[in-house]
Formats: structure tokens, sequence, C-alpha cells
């Protein structure tokens, strides 16, 4: 399996993309963190970039990889080797590829110029979102033999994560004032691992304005390390499971 | 020896000096109530360490009495340990501790009453009601002491120092925690409040009603439960104070309420959920303040008019401005906003685009305080940038014609 994910990774590093997707992420940090006055808030432009761009390159690197690399994994399947092992090699190889190019393009920059709790946050949180979006991109290319409606479908995903679930909770937070929505909304919020990571930065980034949420539930969970306990374990929780259906579904796919 | 030492006090107070009498175990003179009997006006006390349980002490003679290393006043939880009422009296170097309670008098550690010309200095005032509570005094003078109070709730916790119909009184370097209100004034005039450290009160550090023409300079509040509050008064200068990490649904940096004429300058709001929050304010000047990394900077409501902001600069604030109305008679000038996003052609240092501080999405707070959660998202940030090319929700005239380009030094 290691030999697997070894060639998995030689073969993305070889394709020069993930080099680039490095710099790009490297340059940007850089230049937050030297055009702006304080660093809080370059922080906040490497959030947006964390919750925006960062699942985006995932979903749809992950996407192209598997289409391209289909092929191979062909190739594996008609070797003794089980069909599990060689989706999770994949998802492995591509995981690695990204995370390390995370690092080296935000993790340095903020361990050079903002190594404090709001950015080991931002860096958890990255982490996470990159390893939950590789997963959550394998579930839904191996739904589909078509390239494009593979990449389509990984595109809606983007936009519903990043934008539509947030507008519907807008909608529901406006329609529903009248009753009590404290109870209900962090069960909701935790359907979306952009929030759940989101949320996470937020508290110690904005810390002084949640403070003024009158729900003393959502207060004292997220400031506790309960709140790191349920955001790690929601982030595993959406890798785990879309990997697990993907697995689910590769299984018993005709290849 | 007792004899002699009788006889030269005798000698000296007939002599016309004023004398010292001392107070201490082995001294022929062993409790306090007995050397302010037979004390005479200007006579001053020394008082040796020791622990002295007297009851009610009731202080009417212009005496000094002087702790050497902390002698310890215990009330016994029972009794109000020290009452003045007199003028030209000094208290100083002395602990007390374990005042009374009761639920009918304001009980305290020191208090004054119809006094004037008081000092009280560097004392150390431990779990008592309320610790030093003056009323209708002049020129008292509460300085240098350190009072730690033992907070439990709101009703069974009195104030730090609680001023209530005084004036020309002057609070100086005095370092007040675990009370209900930190410093509390009520119908005090002329009075000046500076250098103090009023942490971690359960209400608020300050609290001000009804007192007019005072000062409050160079003073910390820190995480206190609500703050500061400045309530129903005129002509109060606010400089150079801190105020730091007060969190909460109802906490400010200062809530001003039914306030005019007053003057806020040089402060630095540091990591509080509102730094200014404003009811019913008018004709205030505020200006060349630091508002750093606050939920809110500036809370204005709607019921505010003629206040102006002025070269303050607002730095990693979650909000700048948060209103409740779409009318506002404020001027905002001159100030710098991290957020401004503007250009200056003619390098001038003003931004040629006016920046409007109140952003969509503080607007939907206002409305909906569950919509906080969404904070930092992509969608919210459309909004908000969508509201800016076409503005609908935001009361337009909250503007800043003339924003900086850089931060101001201060």
């Amino acid at each position: 399996m290691m030999k697997v994910s070894k060639y998995v990774l030689y073969d993305i590093l070889r394709s020069k993309i993930v080099l680039a997707y490095t710099l790009f992420l490297l340059i940007v940090s850089l230049s937050m963190f030297n055009m702006e006055e304080n660093s809080s808030k370059a922080m906040l432009s490497l959030l947006n970039i964390v919750l925006i761009v960062l699942p985006l390159v995932s979903l749809v690197f992950t996407t192209i990889h598997y289409y391209n690399s289909y092929e191979f994994i062909e190739l594996m399947s008609s070797q003794p080797m089980s069909r599990t092992r060689i989706i999770i090699s994949e998802f492995a190889g591509v995981s690695v590829s990204l995370l390390s190019a995370f690092l080296v393009g935000v993790g340095l920059p903020i361990l050079l110029y903002a190594p404090d709790e709001t950015g080991f946050a931002l860096l958890l949180t990255g982490m996470a979102l990159t390893v939950v979006f590789v997963a959550i991109a394998f579930f839904a290319s191996v739904r589909s033999r078509d390239k494009a409606r593979g990449i389509g479908a990984a595109l809606l995903l983007w936009f519903y994560f990043t934008l539509i679930f947030d507008g519907l909770i807008l909608l529901m937070i406006f329609n529903l004032s009248d009753y009590p929505l404290e109870k209900i909304t962090l069960p909701l919020i935790s359907l979306n691992p952009i929030d759940v990571g989101r949320i996470f930065v937020t508290l110690k980034m904005d810390i002084s304005a949640l403070m003024g949420v009158t729900s003393a539930l959502y207060k004292d969970f997220f400031t506790s390390s309960t709140g790191l306990l349920f955001t790690i374990g929601i982030m595993l929780l959406w890798t785990v499971l879309p990997l697990w259906l993907a697995i689910r579904r590769f299984n018993k796919k005709d290849l | 020896m007792h004899r002699l030492a009788l006889i030269l006090l005798l000698f000296l107070s007939a002599n016309g000096f004023s004398r010292n009498i001392i107070v201490g175990k082995n001294q022929p003179v062993s409790s306090i109530r007995k050397a302010i009997e037979i004390a005479k006006d200007f006579d001053s006390i020394t008082v040796l360490p020791g622990v002295y349980k007297e009851g009610a002490l009731q202080l009417t003679k212009s005496l000094t009495i002087i702790g050497q290393n902390y002698p310890i006043l215990d009330g016994e939880n029972k009794y109000e340990i020290l009452l003045i009422s007199g003028q030209n009296i000094t208290v100083t170097g002395l602990a007390f501790r374990n005042s009374g309670y009761s639920a009918l008098n304001d009980y305290a550690s020191i208090k004054l009453v119809d006094a004037s010309k008081v000092t009280i200095a560097a004392n150390k005032i431990t779990n008592a009601y309320f610790a030093i509570h003056v009323s209708n005094t002049s020129y008292a003078t509460i300085k240098n002491n350190n009072i730690t109070g033992t907070p439990t709730s709101e009703q069974l916790t009195g104030n730090g120092i609680h001023l209530w119909k005084s004036r020309y009184a002057l609070i100086e370097n005095n370092t007040i925690q675990g009370h209900r209100d930190g410093i509390y004034f009520e119908f005090v005039t002329n009075s000046t409040i500076r250098n103090n450290h009023s942490e971690k009160n359960i209400r608020y550090g300050l609290h001000f009603m009804f007192s007019n023409d005072d000062a409050y300079l160079n003073n910390t509040f820190k995480d206190n439960g609500a703050g500061v509050a400045v309530m129903y008064s005129k002509k109060v200068k606010m400089e150079n104070n801190h105020f730091d990490q007060n969190w909460g649904p109802s906490a400010y940096g200062i809530l001003l309420k039914d306030i005019s004429d007053s003057y806020i300058s040089h402060n630095t709001f540091y990591k509080n959920t509102v730094g200014i929050h404003m009811e019913g304010t008018s004709r205030m000047t505020i200006e060349r303040n630091k508002f750093k990394e606050n939920g809110w900077a500036i809370k204005v409501q709607a019921s505010c008019e003629n206040n102006s902001f002025q070269r303050n600069n607002f730095t990693g604030n979650s909000f700048d401005v948060g209103t409740n109305g779409s009318l506002s008679l404020n001027e905002f000038s001159n100030n710098y906003w991290d957020k401004y996003e503007g250009y200056d052609i003619n390098r001038d240092g003003v931004g040629d685009v006016p920046y409007h501080p109140v952003s969509m999405y503080s607007m939907i707070i206002e409305q909906n305080p569950n919509a906080l959660m969404l904070l930092r998202s992509f969608t919210v940030q459309l909004l908000d940038k969508a509201e800016k090319a076409i503005p609908s929700l935001t009361p337009e005239n909250l503007v800043d014609k003339k924003p900086m380009m850089k931060s101001l030094k201060l």
C-alpha cells in the first residue's frame, strides 16, 4: 500500500501542478504579511484563502487526478490487491501532496510572521479542510465515469459548501427568528466542514465580538477544550464518511 | 515605666503641641477606641502591628491615625469598622478586614459621612461589603489603597470606593478588584479619578451617575463584568484610560447613556466586546483614541446627536461602527480605518473616497443577533460588498468623508 501511495505521490509531483500551487500559496501569504500594516489583517485574508481557495483546489485537483489516473487504477485492480487499498493509497498520496503544499505555502509564512493561537488554529483548519475535501472529491468522482460530470459535481459541491449553505442558514435565521435557534445552530453548523473551521478560527480571531453572543451554550462550548475536540471530531467524521462511501461505491463498481 | 510614659504624655498635651498616642498590646493605651477617646484635635495615633477587634469605631475629632506595618482592624463580619464624621482627618497604613454585611445598611470598612478634608491613604481592605463609602463629604482624598473584595453576587457585594453627594474628591492610585462596582459616583461634582486600577469587578469598573464636571484620567479598567458606565452626567473628561478585555453580551469599554458635553480622548480600547456604546448622548467630542481588536469599536444608537469623532485609530476591530437606525446626526472625520480601501491621488494623506464604517452585516446582527455565527463567512462578505456598491440598508450619512490613509500617531 505504501508503495502505491509512493507512486501516486511521484506521479503528482512530476505534473508540477502541486508545485505551482505551493508557489502560489507561498507568494500570496508572504505578500499579505508584507503588505498589510498589522498581521491580524493578513490573517484575515489568509482565512479567506483557507476557507475558499483551499477547498476549491482540493476538490478540483483530486477530481482531475482521479480521472487522469483512471488507467493506473484499472491496472492496479488487475493485480492481487483489494480495491479498498487502492482507493486508500490514492487518497493518501493526494492528501500528502496537497498537505505538504499547504504546509510550505501557508504554514511557513504563519510560523515566520504570526506564530500565535490564531495562526495555529488557521493551520489546523487548513489541514483539516484539505483532507476533508480530498475525501469528498473522491466520493464525487467515484460516482460517475464521465470526467466533465465529475468536475461539475465537484464545483457544485464547492458552491454548496462555501456559498449556498451559509445563505440557507441566514435565510433560516431570519425566517425562524421567533424560535429559540441556539440549540439547533450547533448541529446545523457541523453539517458544513467549512463553517466548523471558520468558527474555530474566528473564536480565536474575533473572540471579543463573539463574546457578545447571548447564548451561553455556544460560548462555553467553543471556548473550552470541548470546542477543539468537537472540531477535530467533526472534521474526522467528514473525512471518514465520504471516503467510506467512496470505497463502498468503488468496490461494487464495474470498472 | 508606664507611669513615666503617662506623665510624659500629659506633659506633652499640656504643652499645647499635638501629641502622638501609641496604641499596641504592651502599650499604656491598648485599644484604638481608648486612644480616640483620650485624643484631642490635631493629635496623632500610631497603631502598632496586631489584630484589633473593636467593633464599630467612630471618629469625629481631627486626628491622624497611622498604622505601622499594617495593623489589622477586624470587623468580625458584623461591624462597620470605622465611621468618620469630621474634618481634617487622616487614616493611613491600616489593614481592614471582614467588615459586616447588612441588607438594610450599607456597611463599609471605612465610612465617611458629613466630613470634609479627609485623607484615606495606603490602606489595605479585604473582604468588605462596601470598602470605602463616602457620603455628603467634600475634599476627600482616597489614594494608594489596595482593595480586594470577595465577589459573590451583585446583591451581596458592595462597591469598592463609593461616593454619594460629594464634592472636590480625589481618587488616586488605588487598586480595586472583586467588588460590585470598582468606583461608584452618584451626585459627585468637581472630582478627579486618576491612576487607578480597577479589574475583575462583578458589574462596572467605574460607575458614574448624575455626576457633573468630573475627570477620570490614566486609569485602567480591565476584565470587569460590564466595563465602565457613565450615565446622566454632563461635562465629564475621560482621558488616557485603558479599557481592556471587557467581554460579554452587555459588556462595554464605556457605556454612555444620557450624557452630554463631555470629552473622551487619548484612551485605548483593547479587546472589548463593544468599545464605546452610546445611547441618548449629545455634544460629545471623541478624539485621538485607539480602538484595537474590539468586537464593535463604537455602537452609536440613533438617539445620539451632534457627537464628533475625530482622529481616532480603528485597527483590527471585527466591526468598526454599529447602529440601530437609518438616521445619523453625528460627524466622523479624519479617522484612520484599517478596512478603508480607497485611494489618495493628490497625496495629501486623506482618502479621496468617503468611508462608510457601518457594514450591512452589522445591521443584520443588530436586528438578529443569532446571525453572528456567520461572521467572516464568504456569503456575508459578498453581501457586504454588494451593499457597499449599492447602499440600501446602511445609513447613508454615517460616513467619514476624510478618512486618513495611514494610521495616526497617538
